[in-house]
């Protein structure tokens, strides 16, 4: 089993100002298609220091919902506060502080891993460029292979470099598309492992969005349970399991999948 | 400890780092693949040879060419500096596409016009790349320098990279609205305005209803103008003004055309899905 290196942080670096507000505010979200609703006027809040997940199947709205927190995707209607600013006028106050990472956007193949990472550096204007790729490669062990091509490498390597890649900024806002898709068990438990850590370390929020319940139950304190556009329920993984009375995630899953449209209402 | 390295100050301005770091990455990508570095010296450089031989053999058979040796071969290195210019700039464009990368991009500080310009840097380079070792090889071989048209040269082209900027801008603009099933544009689109833009024969030889429409595009002032230096050696002021004004005019559409379809993007939700 791999572990995880802890590596201290530069004394000198600033803190986020402490704020009530949570990091995440979304209110009457939709995102309409001309053939479909893919998010259907939900709300959600995730507090400082969370990890929450967004749990759903195919075509729940999971994705979406990311894209537009990360203003990628522009809504229908609604609105979306990060850091309590407006992210549909004012992405680019919010971007330094966040990042995002998913399995299904690459990295340009034929560039280096060192390469990609210190463009992303410099797009965020970090300071001390080689030294925090260096430090993230030591922490996600990839600098064995650093000077390889991000096209040669294999899913594992390519997840812990897209999660380098997500790491740069250090953000106070991670959000995460499936962060251990396609990847061995031990790869996906050294991933969670890195990222539990990560978050106990420096007290940031992450959202992901996932349809691993395991990873869901193990990192997640808050669940967003979607389908067709809607949250139909919400509350700690506990919560949730004790409230429809099974025995774990992946059975409230199954039974809000295969329950019959009328009861998937949105939670008020 | 908490999260956070990244310049925490509100970040609304310009970033010149930011547009060097895009610049960079197109340039790794030039340098990871000789092949596609050799591509880009290699049409020019065959251009011109064909050109050079063509007009040796109508120097001693033609009088048009008899009257400046050099203008077959200047018009097709001009024409080759519009073709790059929409083309570097479009294949740097295509590149993120082909990688699927603009979701990972777009979710940095980089603003969309950082990105453009450094898409119109690379496009300068790869037209230097391209056109000024055949520009340099034809002196040797035919004893012709482009060169010696002297100033008229840089006016000429400054006109014809903004306006291969402009066509660019608008082709990847296509793209982003029809997805790649539209990339061929990037390609082909110049060659439909070639038979206009009279590179190689005089306005006056089109019939006289589509002279007009020549007259429409920045190139074809160019290209007149390119031969009344070499024939008259005179430097025609009002074709220069004319052709600015149009590329002006060009720019400003192509630009309207890009961003309009860099929102509709982010509306489609295409940023994430765009690629191969």
């Amino acid at each position: 089993m791999r572990h995880i290196e802890a590596v201290p942080e530069p004394a000198n670096e600033p803190t986020p100002k402490p704020t009530a507000e949570p990091v995440i505010v979304v209110d009457n979200l939709v995102k309409r298609y001309p053939s479909a609703i893919a998010v259907d006027g939900i709300g959600f809040t995730v507090d400082r220091g969370v990890t929450a997940a967004l749990l759903g199947g195919n075509g729940a709205g999971k994705t979406t919902t990311l894209a537009i927190l990360l203003g990628l995707l522009l809504p229908s209607s609604g609105a979306v506060r990060v850091f309590g600013e407006d992210v549909l006028r004012h992405r680019y106050r919010v971007l330094p502080r966040m990042n995002f990472s998913s399995p299904y956007v690459d990295l340009p193949q034929r560039l280096t891993v060192r390469q990609n990472l210190s463009i992303y550096a410099r797009l965020y204007r970090l300071r001390d460029r080689d030294a925090r790729i260096d430090r993230l490669a030591r922490e996600l062990q990839i600098d064995a292979f650093l000077d390889r091509p991000s096209g040669k490498l294999s899913s594992g390597q390519k997840t812990r470099v897209a999660l380098a890649k997500a790491l740069l900024n250090e953000p106070e806002l991670l959000l995460l598309d499936e962060p251990t898709a396609s990847l061995d068990p031990d790869t996906g438990d050294w991933v969670r492992s890195y990222l539990e850590d990560y978050r106990a370390r420096t007290g940031a929020t992450i959202l992901l969005a996932s349809h691993n319940m395991g990873e869901v139950e193990r990192l997640c304190t808050q669940v967003l349970m979607m389908k067709s556009g809607h949250i139909v329920d919400r509350g700690s993984p506990d919560e949730l399991i004790g409230r429809y009375g099974r025995t774990n995630l992946e059975e409230v899953f199954l039974h809000i999948a295969r329950a019959q449209p009328p009861a998937l209402e949105p939670v008020s | 400890m908490t999260a956070g390295i990244a310049a925490r100050a509100v970040e609304t301005r310009f970033s010149p780092e930011r547009v060097w770091a895009m610049l960079l990455r197109y340039l790794y990508i030039l340098r990871s693949s000789w092949p596609r570095t050799l591509e880009l010296l290699y049409w020019p450089t065959l251009q011109m040879l064909i050109w050079g031989f063509m007009s040796q053999f109508f120097y001693q058979n033609s009088s048009y060419v008899a009257r400046a040796f050099g203008v077959l071969l200047a018009a097709v290195m001009l024409w080759d500096t519009l073709f790059r210019s929409q083309l570097g700039l479009s294949m740097s464009f295509l590149e993120e596409m082909w990688s699927r990368n603009l979701g990972h991009l777009f979710v940095t500080p980089l603003r969309p016009y950082e990105w453009v310009i450094s898409l119109l840097a690379m496009s300068v380079i790869r037209v230097m790349i391209g056109v000024v070792p055949a520009a340099l090889l034809a002196i040797p071989l035919y004893h012709y320098s482009i060169f010696d048209m002297g100033l008229p040269l840089v006016a000429f082209f400054a006109v014809l990279m903004a306006m291969g900027w402009a066509l660019g801008l608008a082709i990847c603009g296509l793209i982003m609205r029809h997805g790649m099933g539209a990339e061929s544009l990037a390609w082909t689109v110049i060659f439909a305005l070639a038979p206009l833009s009279c590179v190689y024969y005089p306005v006056t030889t089109l019939p006289g209803w589509l002279q007009p429409v020549a007259w429409a595009f920045p190139q074809t002032y160019v290209f007149e103008g390119m031969r009344a230096v070499l024939f008259d050696e005179a430097f025609r002021v009002d074709y220069f003004f004319a052709a600015v004004a149009l590329d002006l005019v060009y720019l400003a559409l192509g630009t309207v055309i890009f961003f309009v379809s860099f929102r509709d993007a982010r509306r489609r939700g295409a940023l994430l899905q765009m690629g191969e």
